[in-house]
């Protein structure tokens, strides 16, 4: 098996309408459940550092189950189990699979940079008289946030490659159509690579993206 | 002339860390204007009785009195209290993401629901108070530590309280920005403020305190005032601490 550059150059160009609507579908899956996602992993984060058991044990039980199972699982789980009680597309099947997946991460990413800001800080909201969520959402989270900023960056990325794996459920976002087009044309190599190129472009823009946000906020230092 | 009123009443108080007695039945009283220093080894407890004072560290046991009230955590609102006392840190605990203005906004509009011009309007006035004004718009991370511990001074202020406390303000300073921070202090203490300092600065001690407590171990084993205390101790260990820091 060998690859023509000039056949790999001209399938490049003639599929750009399908892949740039695929890109886009990789892109809308990925932004939507990412933002989901940093939801759900700072309420578990907040669950972990709560102190009262019980939350402490559901947030653990949530992370126990994302980690130890495979995303692919957790997206046909969600694709079966959601389809079955709720008329939902295969779109916020994965989404939501998503979600539910790099939410468990970003649950970590959150707790340790939360843990690592100081306790001054806490005080010296505390004893300016700001109760305990004031404190949290204004003086501790903004700080914790930029902390979290890297490896957050790191989780974005992940999930935009991982977002691949709602071609299993029928979705044409780009590994969906590379599939599709290598079914069809019996020269699956070419198509692979092409949905290559278009995921490197994507992660160098989100890589843009976080290092642009990262020095928008690096503006106190 | 009236008796100046109580500010502080603490007594019989214990504070234990597990099986660690860091405080032991103390008993201390401040008045209104009062400059009262705590001097004391590290580990006698004199910052840990501070901490107690806004309730940055729950009483095991005993009373803590302020402005004539005694206030049960469990039950009454915390932040009320300690919109009355303020608070100074060893290391500033300035929040690193707000300019020096924002630090020093940030209680009165968000605790008390100032409107935001007039909160700015008043921290001017304070910044220019401990000699920062040109530093209103700079972040922390540009400040040298004398001044950022008088922009920590400067936001204690601005919540207007009727009593601050400073633990060891000066002690994470550079010897040539020490004098910076106790001159602010000063003026404060000739202002009226009541005030209570856990400090290793003696000449401060004697200059500004009306009265010094010396601690030891979780107790107070003398009190008076500065002249009394330095030239004239009446215990032995009080004259054993002094002989070793003087």
């Amino acid at each position: 098996m060998y690859l023509n550059i000039i056949k790999f150059g001209e399938a490049l160009i003639e599929s750009r309408s399908l892949f740039a609507e695929a890109a886009w579908l990789t892109l809308k899956l990925t932004a939507v459940s990412i933002f989901i996602a940093i939801f759900i992993g700072l309420f578990f984060a907040l669950l972990k550092i709560s102190n009262i058991k019980v939350l402490e044990w559901i947030a653990n039980l949530y992370i126990f189950i994302v980690r130890g199972t495979p995303l692919i699982v957790q997206i046909f789980v969600f694709y079966y189990g959601l389809t079955e009680i709720a008329m939902i597309s295969g779109f916020w099947s994965a989404t939501l699979g998503l979600a539910f997946h790099n939410g468990a991460y970003i649950a970590e990413i959150f707790r340790g940079s939360i843990q690592s800001i100081g306790k001054g800080q806490n005080e010296a909201g505390r004893s300016l008289g700001m109760n305990r969520s004031q404190t949290m959402k204004r003086i501790i989270l903004p700080q914790a946030f930029r902390r979290a900023l890297p490896p957050l960056g790191n989780q974005f990325i992940i999930g935009l490659k991982d977002s691949s794996l709602a071609a299993f459920i029928g979705l044409t976002e780009i590994f969906g159509a590379a599939t599709t087009m290598g079914a069809n044309t019996f020269d699956y190599m070419t198509w692979l690579l092409v949905s290559a190129v278009y995921y490197l472009i994507l992660v160098f823009l989100l890589t843009l993206l976080v290092s642009f946000i990262e020095k928008k906020m690096a503006a106190s230092d | 002339m009236s008796e100046a009123r109580e500010m502080i009443r603490v007594e019989k108080l214990n504070k234990s860390f597990g099986d660690l007695h860091v405080l032991k039945d103390i008993d201390f009283t401040v008045k209104e204007s009062e400059v009262v220093v705590l001097i004391g080894a590290s580990g006698s407890g004199k910052s840990t009785l501070l901490r107690c004072l806004n309730y940055l560290e729950l009483k095991n046991d005993g009373k803590i009195i302020i402005e004539g009230k005694e206030t049960d955590p469990k039950k009454d609102d915390l932040n009320k209290v300690r919109q009355k006392v303020g608070m100074v840190f060893q290391h500033f605990n300035l929040f690193p993401h707000k300019t020096v203005l924002e630090n020093v906004i940030e209680a009165p509009t968000q605790v008390k629901k100032i409107k935001k011009s007039q909160a700015i309007e008043e921290a001017k006035t304070l910044l220019d108070k401990v000699g920062l004004a040109d530093k209103a718009d700079d972040y922390p991370s540009r400040l040298s530590g004398g001044q950022k511990q008088r922009v920590a001074i400067a936001r204690a202020l601005a919540m207007k309280p009727d009593i601050m406390l400073f633990d060891e303000p000066t002690s994470a300073l550079d010897p040539e920005l020490v004098g910076e921070v106790l001159a602010t202090m000063k003026e404060l203490a000739k202002e009226g403020m009541t005030m209570v300092v856990v400090t290793h600065e003696m000449g401060f001690a004697r200059e500004v305190a009306d009265k010094v407590v010396y601690m030891h171990d979780g107790r107070i084993v003398e009190e008076g005032e500065p002249h009394q205390l330095f030239d004239h101790p009446q215990e032995q260990r009080t004259q054993e601490f002094l002989s070793s820091i003087l």
